[in-house]
């Protein structure tokens, strides 16, 4: 066998036990939309965290960062700070969040707007917006696995292909399982994930260097000023670092999914412990940089640095090994892609359809719709997959700076009575018009600091100002206080 | 509904100030720890550190719920 044929083969063994794994989790159990899209609310902490690390590391936080170590250097490291500190946030306000939820049967973000905010319009914005920038996060994730399958095929399957296949297989598995069977998957995920990135992160630098240190004092006399800011870059210094880290921790929860995950927890205190133990998870993220750093000596001049990872896994180890590196990586590409489908499609039917167009739809039709939706926004994020040379991490920090716009609603409407609807709206649509123009103009980052964050700040300033100009409205999440 | 009280407020902007706002501090090569470079090494201890801090703040809110006799108390030590 050659060892395309090898490494194609685990890469495909593994994705299959995933999905068998995904599929068995599902079975026997009655799917309304309540259990498909929040699970019947029944998550504890193991659970939660096995879906927030599922939707945390994607193929973003594997291929993405050891590319941004490789082709950037110093300003990759931004992707562990704001990790961490987006679970340090997410202390603060998911569990707040998921009260509201449970005393309301909020089931998605834009639930959680127009509730808060008594206001249909904004709800509609917010869903709009939400389903529009998940789709370079799923991009990213079909991307990466297009990556993948080209360098463990040994460049004999073509991109497109592979591509197509994975769209197709996660969208039946969204189709069939729910989100059930995505935390299940991601307990396969996250074994392999570990184990590929420790391998790599630890055997590497033994094999060829005798050690991290040698590796990083190779690095410094070869690449002197690679491994602190701003590295490879000419504008991302600390200012950047600030900002951005700045902007992603506070937008590491205003996704559509990451936010929607908070209703799929058994009480606010599971949250809570979750906020606790999950950082300590981004440690293993060191051994993607190292791998990153490594690959800038041993595989250097690749034109794309996301391929540095794999590129370097198939120099080094046997065909089979390279394929169960290849596996973890395309599941955990699968898995948020999985979750992203899921929570962007029941957005969609729920909170922009049927408001819209058919007020007097039932729960089932909806559920039926958002299946539907699962299908058309797989042959999207393909499309412009397909289409598209961004790197990974440019393609979430465009997400972040989009998504990012939802915090000042979010905040101000857990923790200040005086906000108003008018504000938000006004505030929303003034920093996302920030972000478009500074974004299409290339002027990001803006004078060194991330476009988003100046961006937020203004969003911030405009809707504290506005909620100050326009008339008190009641908060309509407000839960009787207790004791 | 709570809010979150201010200590653990306070404790959360520990690790902001850690990892976030004292980076022109950190970000140099030397002195190597682990054969790390340091800024990579002072991110991994920061890590550590956090969860601390949360875990702490987690304590204070906890305590202050147990206090407030109607609130729901958490369900025993978990992973």
């Amino acid at each position: 066998m050659t060892p395309s044929v090898v490494a194609m083969s685990v890469i495909f063994g593994i994705v299959l036990l995933g999905s068998l794994v995904g599929f068995g989790a599902g079975a026997g159990r009655k799917m309304n939309l309540e259990e498909w899209s929040v699970a019947g609310r029944s998550f504890g902490v193991v659970f939660m965290w096995l879906l927030m690390a599922g939707e945390i590391y994607t193929t973003f936080a594997f291929l993405g960062a050891s590319g941004w170590a490789y082709s950037r250097g110093g300003p990759a490291l931004y992707i562990m700070a704001y990790i961490t500190l987006g679970y340090v946030v997410s202390f603060y306000i998911l569990p707040l969040i998921w009260e509201m939820g449970r005393a309301h049967g909020l089931q998605t973000q834009s639930d959680f707007f127009e509730k808060r905010y008594a206001s249909k319009y904004l709800a509609l914005l917010v869903s709009v917006v939400g389903v529009l920038f998940v789709i370079p996060y799923l991009q990213i994730q079909l991307t990466g696995l297009g990556i993948i399958v080209q360098v463990a095929s040994f460049d004999h399957i073509p991109r497109a292909t592979s591509m197509l296949i994975a769209a197709a297989l996660v969208a039946s598995f969204v189709y069939f399982g729910g989100i059930r069977a995505v935390a299940w998957v991601s307990v396969v995920k996250d074994a392999l994930m570990i184990l590929a990135a420790v391998s790599i992160g630890v055997y590497v630098p033994m094999h060829y260097f005798g050690g991290v240190g040698p590796l990083f004092r190779a690095i410094e006399q070869t690449h002197p000023s690679h491994l602190t800011m701003p590295g490879a870059t000419r504008n991302m210094g600390h200012a950047w670092f600030i900002s951005t880290v700045l902007l992603s921790s506070c937008g590491f929860y205003m996704w559509p999914h990451t936010f929607g995950a908070a209703f799929t927890a058994k009480s606010g205190h599971v949250l809570r412990r979750n906020a606790i133990v999950t950082p300590l998870y981004t440690i293993s993220l060191a051994f993607i940089f190292i791998a990153g750093f490594a690959a800038l000596l041993l595989v250097p001049g690749l034109s794309n640095g996301d391929m540095s990872l794999l590129m370097l896994a198939r120099k080094t180890f046997p065909a089979w090994f390279l394929g169960v590196i290849g596996g973890a990586g395309a599941l955990t590409a699968m898995v948020p892609a999985a979750i992203i489908l899921l929570t962007a499609s029941t957005l969609f039917a729920k909170n922009v359809y049927r408001p819209l167009f058919a007020p007097a739809m039932t729960d089932d039709n909806v559920a039926m719709l958002a299946k539907v939706m699962v299908l058309v926004l797989s042959l999207t994020s393909f499309y412009l997959a397909l289409h598209s040379s961004t790197t990974l991490v440019a393609l979430l920090l465009l997400g972040y700076a989009g998504v990012t716009q939802f915090f000042p609603g979010v905040l101000l409407g857990l923790f200040w009575s005086r906000v108003t609807a008018a504000g938000v709206v006004t505030g929303l649509i003034t920093g996302l018009g920030m972000v478009a123009a500074l974004v299409l103009t290339h002027r990001d980052p803006f004078h060194g600091v991330n476009a988003g964050f100046v961006a937020l700040c203004i969003n911030f300033t405009v809707t504290l100002f506005v909620s100050k100009s326009t008339r008190a409205q009641p908060n309509g999440l407000a839960i009787p206080t207790e004791g | 509904m709570q809010r979150p009280s201010a200590p653990a407020v306070a404790l959360g902007l520990i690790p902001f100030a850690g990892m976030c706002f004292s980076v022109p501090l950190w970000d140099r090569v030397h002195p190597m720890v682990f054969g790390l470079p340091f800024n990579l090494f002072w991110l991994i201890l920061w890590i550590v550190l956090t969860s601390g801090c949360m875990a702490l703040a987690n304590r204070i809110e906890e305590r202050r719920r147990s206090a407030a006799p109607s609130k729901q108390k958490g369900s025993g030590p978990t992973a």
